[in-house]
C-alpha cells in the first residue's frame, strides 16, 4: 500500500474536536467531512484534493472517540502521517480503514506543498520534493491486513454480524 | 531463595521473568498468555461492553445481526438525555430496539437509573477488578478506579466487542504515580491532576498507574476524578492498585466473583513519580488545552465569568456536589453568572437531595438539571454563546468544546467553580473555605 501526493501540515495534539466540530455532530457523515478544521483553519477544507496527504506533529488526534477519522478519510485525504498517533484516534483509523503512520519528525522534513510517498508495506516515508528518506513505525501485520481489507465493519459485514451501510451511516 | 535470586538465577539463564504492571498483568490474563511487554499487539477477552446514545445516532449506527453474549453487554443514554433533538430522539429509539431485540438486561433508559456511563460504573460496580470493560467513550478510563482495564475505543471497535467479545490493545509502557500526604482543605483531586497535566504533559501511548500510602486519604469518587481525566493525558489505561476501600466499594454493588490484580514488586516503569498531595494548592487550566496549560488559580484572579459549570464524569460525583454547596451554602450566586449543576447519575442527584445538599445549591441560584452529560459536551443544558468566558468543573476546555468555537473555557475544581460563581470572576476557593 502506497501513496504519492502533495502534503499539508497541522501541528502538535490536532484535537477530535477540530477535526469534528460539535457543529456538525448531527450532519451525515459526507456534510461532516469539510467541517474538518473549519474552526481552526477556515477555507481548508475546500483546498484539498482527492489523494492530498496529511503530515501531523504530537499526538494527533487527541480527545473523544467521535470518529474523526472518518471524516478525513471522506474528505478525499488518502492517508496520514504524524510524529505520533494518539492511541484511540490510530484505532479508529485502522477500524474505518483509513491509513495512518508515525513517523519520527516527519514534521519537520516536509513544507507545506512538498510532494510525499509514503510506502506502508516498507514502512518508508519520502520526501519527494527534497528527496529525503525517512523510516515509519510499522505497523503490526495484522493491524496492516485489517486496513486493507477495509477496515472492522468490512469484517463484520462479510461475516454476517452486521446490516449493511446506508446513506445515513455512510 | 529469595523473589530477587530467582530473577537472578533465571535471567542467567536468559528467561525473562521481569514483574508486570497492573495493566500488564490484566493484558496477559485476559489473552491468555504468561507475559506481555511493552510494543506488543494483544487480543484481548473482553468482559463488559457498553454502548450508549451516541452509538445509535444514524450518521454512527450500522445495525447489529448477532451479539455474543448479550449479559456482557449494558446499554446506556447519558449524552443528551432526555433527547435533547429529534435526532438523538431517533438515536434512542434504535437503542431501545436494539435492547429489545437481544433481551439486554442492564439498560439505563431515561429516568431512574439514568446517568452518565463511568458514573454508573461506579455506582453499580460494573468495572470488577481485573477485568476487561470497554465503551465508546474516551474517559471510559475512569472505570480503572477499580482496577481493571477500562479504555475508551471507536464506534466500529465497541460494535465489534459486542459481536465477538474480543478487541486489540498495543502494550504501551506505565508510569507509576506514587501518592504521599493528604490534600489541604479547598484542595481536590481535580487539583492533583491539573498539577501532574501541567508539570509531565502528555502520556501518550502510556498506561498510568496510581498507588502509594496517600490514595487511602482518598474517597473513591476522588480517585475516579484522577482516572477519568487521565483520558487528557491520552493515556491507554489509567489503573489504581487495590485496597479494602475499593474492594468493599465494588463487593456492595456487584455479587459477581472478581480477582484483583497487584503490580509486582519488581514490575518495569517507564517512570516513578511521587506526587506530595499535602503541597498542592488550587490550580487552573487555561483555555484551548488540558495539558501543559496549568497555573495557579490566582493568575486567573478577577477573570470575568459568563457561565459556571459543576458535572461531568470527572465531577458530577456526591463529593463534588457536597463541596460546592459547601461553598455556596447561604451565599448568592453573581446575578452576572449562569451557575449551572449536573448530578453524574440520577443516584448521586438522589443522595444529594436527600441529604439537603441540592436545597443549598438551589437556594444559591444554582440551576440543577437531571444527570447527562449536557453542557460538558456542549450538547444542551447550558451550551456557551460566542465570546462567552466560562469556568468549568469538567473534563474538556478545547476550543469550541462547549458550544461556540470563540468561548473561552477555564477549567478547575468543583470548589474553583462555586467560589467563582459567587464573585462572577475566577476565585482562589479558599477564600471561602478556610
Ligand atoms: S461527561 Fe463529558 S467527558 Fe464525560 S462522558 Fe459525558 S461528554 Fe464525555
Amino acid at each position: 500500500m502506497k501513496f504519492q501526493s502533495r502534503v499539508w501540515k497541522c501541528g502538535d495534539n490536532i484535537n477530535t474536536d477540530l477535526i469534528l466540530p460539535i457543529q456538525a455532530f448531527y450532519l451525515t457523515p459526507a456534510e461532516q467531512a469539510p467541517w474538518v478544521f473549519r474552526n481552526n483553519r477556515p477555507g481548508w477544507s475546500e483546498q484539498v484534493k482527492p489523494g492530498d496527504i496529511l503530515i501531523g506533529g504530537r499526538n494527533f488526534g487527541m480527545g473523544s472517540s467521535r470518529p474523526a477519522a472518518r471524516s478525513l478519510k471522506n474528505l478525499g485525504l488518502s492517508c496520514l502521517v504524524a510524529h505520533s498517533l494518539n492511541g484511540l484516534f490510530f484505532r479508529n483509523c485502522v477500524n474505518f480503514a483509513f491509513p495512518a503512520i508515525e513517523c519520527a519528525n516527519v514534521f519537520d522534513a516536509f513544507e507545506e506543498g512538498d510532494i510525499a510517498e509514503v510506502d506502508f508495506d516498507a514502512a518508508t516515508v519520502r520526501n519527494v520534493t527534497s528527496d529525503k528518506s525517512l523510516a515509519a513505525i510499522a505497523l503490526p501485520p495484522k493491524l496492516l491486513d485489517l486496513l486493507k481489507a477495509g477496515g472492522i465493519y468490512a469484517l463484520l459485514e462479510k461475516e454476517g454480524a452486521i446490516g449493511p451501510k446506508t446513506a445515513a451511516s455512510g | 531463595m529469595g523473589l530477587a535470586d530467582v530473577v537472578r538465577f533465571a535471567s542467567r539463564f536468559g528467561v525473562n521473568i521481569m514483574g508486570m504492571t497492573v495493566a500488564e498483568k490484566i493484558l496477559a490474563k485476559k489473552s491468555g498468555l504468561k507475559k506481555v511487554s511493552p510494543g506488543d499487539l494483544v487480543t484481548v477477552a473482553v468482559d463488559t461492553v457498553i454502548l450508549f446514545d451516541n452509538n445509535f445516532m444514524t450518521n454512527r449506527w450500522r445495525e447489529v445481526l448477532k451479539v455474543n453474549d448479550p449479559d456482557s453487554i449494558i446499554v446506556v443514554f447519558d449524552h443528551r438525555v432526555p433527547a435533547a433533538t429529534q435526532a438523538s430522539a431517533t438515536a434512542h429509539g434504535i437503542g431501545r430496539e436494539f435492547v429489545a431485540r437481544f433481551g439486554i438486561k442492564r439498560f439505563h433508559d431515561v429516568g431512574y437509573s439514568q446517568g452518565i456511563a463511568h458514573q454508573l460504573v461506579a455506582d453499580h460496580g460494573y468495572g470488577l477488578p481485573g477485568s476487561v470493560l470497554l465503551c465508546s467513550d474516551s474517559h471510559t478510563c475512569s472505570g480503572g478506579v477499580f482496577n481493571c482495564i477500562a479504555r475508551g475505543v471507536g464506534q466500529p471497535d465497541i460494535v465489534y466487542a459486542a459481536c465477538k467479545n474480543e478487541t486489540w490493545f498495543r502494550v504501551g509502557e506505565t508510569v507509576r504515580y506514587e501518592l504521599i500526604g493528604k490534600l489541604p482543605r479547598a484542595v481536590t483531586a481535580k487539583d492533583a491532576f491539573l498539577q501532574i497535566a501541567g508539570e509531565h504533559g502528555d502520556h501518550a501511548t502510556m498506561n498510568v498507574e496510581f498507588g502509594g500510602a496517600g490514595m487511602q486519604s482518598l474517597s473513591i469518587n476522588a480517585r475516579k476524578t484522577l482516572t477519568t481525566m487521565a483520558a487528557e493525558l491520552s493515556a491507554e489505561f489509567a489503573t489504581f492498585e487495590p485496597d479494602d476501600v475499593m474492594l468493599d466499594w465494588v463487593r456492595a454493588r456487584n455479587p459477581a466473583p472478581f480477582e484483583a490484580v497487584y503490580a509486582d514488586a519488581d514490575a518495569k516503569y517507564a517512570a516513578l513519580r511521587k506526587v506530595n498531595l499535602g503541597i498542592l494548592e488550587p490550580l487552573v487550566a487555561y483555555p484551548d488545552s488540558v495539558v501543559n496549560n496549568s497555573r495557579p488559580v490566582g493568575d486567573a484572579k478577577g477573570t470575568k465569568i459568563d457561565q459556571a459549570f459543576i458535572g461531568s464524569c470527572a465531577n458530577g460525583t456526591l463529593d463534588d456536589l457536597e463541596l460546592a454547596a459547601s461553598i455556596l451554602d447561604g451565599r448568592r450566586v453573581s446575578s452576572k453568572v449562569r451557575l449551572i449543576v449536573t448530578p453524574a447519575s440520577q443516584t448521586v442527584y438522589r443522595q444529594a437531595l436527600k441529604s439537603g445538599i441540592i436545597a443549598k445549591l438551589i437556594d444559591a441560584g444554582a440551576v440543577v438539571t437531571p444527570a447527562t452529560c449536557g453542557a460538558c459536551g456542549g450538547g444542551h443544558l447550558g451550551v456557551l454563546g460566542p465570546n462567552e468566558t466560562c469556568i468549568t468543573a469538567t473534563t474538556r476546555n478545547f476550543k469550541g468544546r462547549m458550544g461556540d468555537p470563540s468561548a473561552k473555557i477555564y477549567m478547575g475544581s468543583p470548589a474553583t467553580v462555586a467560589a467563582s460563581a459567587i464573585n462572577g470572576t475566577i476565585t482562589d476557593p479558599r477564600e471561602f473555605l478556610n
